[in-house]
């Protein structure tokens, strides 16, 4: 059955998240703000320029390591967006077919540079979003977005979210279940039966919300959360937030690459 | 401590769809006494439960908490009052955080940050629950989240407990320890259940509802060893006292 393998999946991003290692215990607003920035940098080279984005991957490759993530359970849900990323570039390589380099001989095209170029950009950025999210606890990323005076209701929006998602989707399971357990071959499979669940889990959902807004009443609720605080940011969240920044800066403005390849080719000579 | 007295009088109330749930509830509850409201699916207890925090307001009758009377204006200060346990713990739990869904009461209440994080630890303490307070409700067992939600209840120190089916989808050992946690608090308890045996162990006193009135008010004792009683209403000998009547064959 694909949907519970799904809906654990989705929990495993979530228990990833309460591990506790030396990323994980990074401020969460550092962590936003640095992968912001982080985006905005690797957007920011032109379309035919690849080797100077590779050494971006190290942002994405530390969050992963030092936040001890297996590899496989970014990449796979990397892979699953991509489709979006190689339909927009998927047509350059047959409008632009301008020759740009020539390496080894083989003639390669601007087309086929920006293709890739789209790809890394999406590969960076993708996967360091998808690792924000597993290195901080979701309510942490809400707190953070909080202190950083994003609007509370979408911030308390979130909250609800992430809390009933979970609630929500077991009952979707439930219920899938309970349909596959009467259902014989493709009958009582069709769309009209899957369109009457989805209207029963829509009724079920508002019934839930009317109980949880009545448990929120009976505990004093007048229309406004007021979330804890508890980040403190600490001396090694400053030296991790500018010593990334700086990197990036570095890496943006110096084609290291270049420079490595200069150099190697001066010693070998 | 003559004030947290629950006390309804000829109680009426209609849904808005014109089913009528109570047809004329009265009964009164003093300080510390603990009663358990037993009756059929559908006799009416969350109704009557619902009533009692001013979730849903008499249609006709009265309620008074701590000589209160329950109205619109008034159903803040008694929610104050009363303490209210959910059904279902996926309900009352809805902040992403134990601590936080525990110290959502006592902030709501305008205590200091100091006040809040001290009532928290008592309350999770209380209910065995300290270990989990950085953990997300929907990482708890079924278990784990009633006595979370018992905290944020407990947390907000109210004069009076309501619960609705406390017991139900436990296993032996969490009922178990549920019913001793319940036997030690003090408070005034309403507790709505199909746990006779519960109720026989926590309330002193019974009171069973039938199409919304009141069949039968008396000790849990008398009351629930009643069989024919029981049997009109539906119900049954609680389980631990069903032995003593087993017919031999021989």
């Amino acid at each position: 059955m694909t949907f519970d393998l799904e809906f654990f999946n989705l929990g495993y991003l979530d228990t990833l998240s309460n591990k506790d290692t030396l990323v994980h215990r990074i401020d969460p607003r550092i962590k936003i703000i640095v992968s912001f920035i982080f985006i905005l940098f690797v957007v920011s080279f032109q379309k035919y320029q690849i080797s100077s984005l590779m050494p971006f991957f190290l942002y994405p490759v530390f969050l992963l390591t030092a936040g001890d993530i297996p590899f496989k359970a970014i990449a796979k849900k990397v892979i699953v967006v991509s489709p979006f990323a190689l339909f927009i570039g998927i047509f350059n390589p047959i409008f632009d077919t301008n020759v740009i380099l020539t390496p080894f001989g083989i003639p390669v095209s601007g087309g086929w540079l920006s293709f890739f170029s789209i790809i890394i950009k999406f590969v960076l950025t993708v996967s360091t979003a998808i690792l924000l999210i597993a290195v901080t606890s979701f309510p942490g990323i809400c707190e953070a977005l909080e202190r950083m005076k994003v609007p509370k209701i979408f911030v308390i929006q979130l909250l609800f979210l992430y809390r009933y998602l979970f609630v929500l989707l077991d009952e979707a399971l439930r219920m899938v279940r309970a349909r596959e357990a009467r259902s014989f071959g493709s009958r009582g499979k069709e769309i009209r039966t899957f369109i009457r669940l989805i209207s029963v889990l829509l009724i079920r959902s508002v019934e839930r919300a009317e109980r949880i807004y009545r448990a929120m009443l009976s505990r004093g609720f007048r229309g406004e959360i007021r979330v804890l605080r508890r980040l403190h940011l600490r001396y090694f969240d400053i030296v991790f937030a500018t010593g990334s920044i700086t990197m990036f800066y570095i890496l943006r403005n110096y084609d290291v690459v270049d420079l490595i390849g200069a150099t190697l080719n001066r010693l070998l000579r | 401590m003559s004030h947290h007295i629950v006390e309804l009088k000829d109680v009426f109330y209609s849904y808005p769809d014109g089913t009528e749930a109570l047809k004329g509830i009265s009964f009164r509850v003093i300080h510390g006494e603990s009663v358990g409201l037993v009756g059929t699916n559908g006799a009416g207890k969350t109704t009557l439960l619902l009533n009692l925090n001013g979730h849903l307001i008499p249609t006709r009758g009265e309620i008074s908490i701590g000589e209160v009377p329950l109205s619109k204006g008034t159903r803040q200060e008694i929610r104050r009052k009363v303490g209210f346990v959910f059904q279902r713990p996926d309900d009352q739990l809805f902040m992403p955080i134990v601590y936080e869904d525990v110290a959502f009461g006592p902030i709501n209440l305008g205590l200091s940050m100091e006040k809040v994080d001290e009532r928290v630890n008592d309350a999770l303490e209380m209910v065995g629950c300290l270990h989990l307070k950085n953990r997300p409700p929907h990482r708890l067992s079924e278990g784990q989240k009633r006595s979370v939600a018992i905290a944020t209840v407990m947390a907000m120190k109210p004069d009076i407990l309501v619960m609705d089916e406390p017991g139900s989808n436990l296993d032996p050992k969490s009922r178990r320890q549920l019913i001793n946690l319940l036997k030690g608090f003090k408070h005034t308890k309403i507790i709505a259940s199909h746990d006779l045996d519960m109720i026989l162990d926590v309330c002193e006193r019974c009171i069973i509802i039938k199409d919304g009135k009141i069949v039968a008010d008396g000790s849990s004792e008398e009351l629930l060893l009643n069989e024919t009683l029981l049997e009109e209403n539906n119900l049954e000998l609680p389980l631990s006292r069903q032995y003593l009547y087993v017919k031999r064959p021989f």
